[in-house]
């Protein structure tokens, strides 16, 4: 947890650095910036050495409905967006939010779970757990950005893809392993942002990409701790245990390589402000997708195979015959 | 750290694996009746007084698909490692776990993958086997597959996976669910190498595994008596507050709702895959470029 000015003064120095790679001279700004955040950081009170939060505390805070979600960071870091409705095949599902974006004047595809701020939204919305037309709405927004050559940002907010009838009638299955698939092939930069909860394969539907970021208190898992809970310790109410187990907050994660960039906070967390939060992560994004712009795309589709051919942690072992 | 590294043993059909059986009955789970074990072993684990399908175990799967004495593990040798520390309720850990499934099974993974050929026709295989974890998929097994369609692409054999899992290794946490991007970003080379990949799921198809790799086969089998799904029948029963008609997630609700191309009986599985295999005996002679590329180059030259 970090002061907002602090957090302000930081993203401001980043972003000046960015333009420092374009080649302008910004070294004496850059200085000063940094000399005030260190006179700021001298006058606040010591902050106590940072310890790893709990993971079921961070859990709860990935799940605060006071959480900016996607329409929100939409509308705060973008210029104009047109959504987009239905997957012409079955039905539109408002748990998935699609549709064409500016940001930072150039057009992007924007793809993400939307949950509901009061009961009648969170119907409509299915608390942002997604069937599978709306898996399949995303992947016609992904080619609508493959045909046009536009850059692609995904944010991640999903409790889990909905386990119900009608989603299993329609393979929900099949349409996440095609979104999977389809996204390692497309040939547009794509930007990935958890920004509450990654719940399991739900979340990895909309989640392959050249670049994912993750915001501090968010979470990814590969199933929600009450179903970990449920099946490894026999009791949902063990989630907590469950969350504690599995390690499903972000400093975990840029560990294991399975995420790029944490996306700091500001104060208590996302739910206190909303636009520091936002302002962070079109930051982040502006950065990534600028970068991205500048490798070819046949490089950029090996990276992208590369990085998730990366993932995966087991012992190389000395070969014997068959057993004896 | 372990001092001495742990060895690795690749599988020999030749060699018994699991432990001894000394019993010579079994009782059937479905018609209760009591069955000499070794009719149920030459009936294709199927019980013979009512039909009921039993567990096919890897090596037994192999075994009754591939022509023998042609088939060699290709595996790579590795083994299951630990990086969260993580341990259930019971405080077993992980690796222990591990350990115990590596002697119940006689095996080194839950999933076997290796050359062999079918009917004549030299293919990749990869075969889960749900007695190892409930078959279920980790970073081991994400790079196994990914292992074996890499050779199935070089070597432009066709690549066949029987899935027999619960889906993700939970215990792996996030990274067992990168598995599943890991496999399908693998899926690529297959395509780009033009080599057909045929899946067939079994008796359960589900979760992580169901939501990836096994869903994205050229053409997709299922075994009769498969449980196929994604989320698990007690979660969706908890979500809905409905009971679920017997039939669902089965082999016949997974035909008629079109996931699956057909539903075949264990003991024509082997022939159907002989039978498919032969319409793709030609694409040895068929340009290597991938589909893209080559729309890409002939509009290309229409400008011109």
């Amino acid at each position: 947890m970090s002061d907002k000015r602090i957090v302000e003064l930081e993203r401001k120095i980043r972003e000046l650095r960015t333009f420092s790679e374009d080649g302008i001279d910004l070294s004496a700004e850059i200085e000063k910036l940094e000399a005030k955040l260190q006179t700021l950081k001298e006058q606040l009170p010591p902050v106590p050495a940072p310890t790893t939060p709990d993971e079921w505390d961070q859990v709860k805070l990935a799940r605060n409905p006071k959480r900016p979600y996607t329409l929100d960071f939409i509308r705060l870091m973008m210029d104009d967006f047109y959504e987009l409705h239905g997957d012409q095949m079955y039905a539109d599902d408002a748990a998935i939010v699609v549709g064409l974006a500016l940001f930072e004047g150039e057009t992007v595809v924007v793809v993400g779970h939307q949950k509901g701020r009061d009961v009648t939204e969170n119907i409509r919305r299915n608390f942002g757990m997604a069937h599978p037309e709306g898996y399949r709405k995303a992947l016609r927004a992904l080619k609508l950005a493959e045909r046009f050559g536009f850059p692609v940002i995904s944010l991640i907010d999903t409790p889990a893809a909905y386990p119900g009838t009608g989603a299993e009638e329609r393979n929900i299955g099949g349409a996440i392993a095609q979104n999977i698939y389809e996204m390692f092939k497309l040939r547009v930069p794509i930007v990935i942002a958890i920004t509450g909860e990654g719940g399991s394969g739900g979340a990895l539907g909309l989640g392959v990409g050249d670049r994912v970021l993750m915001l501090e208190h968010a979470i990814y898992s590969v199933i929600p701790p009450e179903g970990c809970a449920a099946i490894l310790f026999r009791d949902a109410s063990k989630a907590p245990e469950a969350a504690r187990a599995m390690k499903v907050t972000a400093p975990t994660l840029l560990e294991l390589k399975v995420i790029d960039e944490i996306i700091p906070e500001p104060g208590e967390g996302a739910h206190t402000d909303h636009e520091t939060t936002a302002a962070n992560l079109k930051e982040a994004i502006r950065r990534h997708l600028k970068a991205l712009e500048r490798i070819p795309l046949e490089k950029l589709l090996e990276q992208r195979a590369k990085k998730f051919q990366a993932m995966g942690v087991f012992e190389e072992l000395e070969e014997t015959h068959a057993r004896e | 750290m372990a001092i001495f590294k742990r060895k690795y043993f690749k599988l020999s059909l030749d060699q018994p694996t699991g432990k001894d059986d000394e019993t010579l009955w079994m009782k059937c789970k479905a018609c209760g009746e009591l069955v000499f074990k070794k009719r149920v072993r030459e009936n294709n684990n199927i019980c013979p007084k009512c039909g009921e399908y039993f567990f096919l175990t890897a090596p037994e799967r192999i075994q009754m698909l591939v022509d023998p004495g042609t088939f060699e593990d290709i595996s790579k040798p590795i083994g299951a490692a630990d990086p969260l520390d993580f341990a259930d309720q019971g405080g077993v850990p992980y690796l222990d776990k591990v350990k115990k499934a590596q002697e119940e099974t006689g095996l080194s993974n839950e999933i076997i993958v290796g050359k062999a050929s079918l009917n004549e026709v030299s293919v990749i295989l990869a075969v889960m086997d749900f007695r190892f974890i409930g078959g279920s998929m980790g970073s081991v097994m994400g790079e196994q597959l990914c292992h074996a369609m890499r050779v199935a692409a070089d070597e432009r054999r066709p690549f066949i996976l029987v899935s027999s899992t619960g889906g993700a290794r939970m215990q792996e946490g996030i990274l067992s669910l990168m598995q599943m991007a890991k496999t399908l970003s693998a899926r690529q080379w297959l395509e780009a190498a033009g080599v057909p990949f045929i899946s067939v799921m079994t008796y359960p198809t589900t979760g992580g595994v169901q939501a990836s790799i096994a869903n994205v086969g050229d053409i997709t089998l299922a075994e009769k008596g498969a449980l196929i799904g994604f989320a698990g029948r007690r979660v969706i029963q908890q979500t809905i507050k409905q009971t679920l008609p017997e039939d669902f997630q089965t082999d016949k609700f997974a035909y008629e709702h079109g996931f699956v191309d057909r539903v075949l009986k264990r003991e024509g599985l082997r022939q159907e895959l002989s039978r498919i295999l032969r319409f793709f005996a030609g694409i040895s002679r068929q340009r290597r470029e991938p589909m893209a590329l080559r729309i890409l180059n002939s509009g290309r030259s229409h400008e011109r």
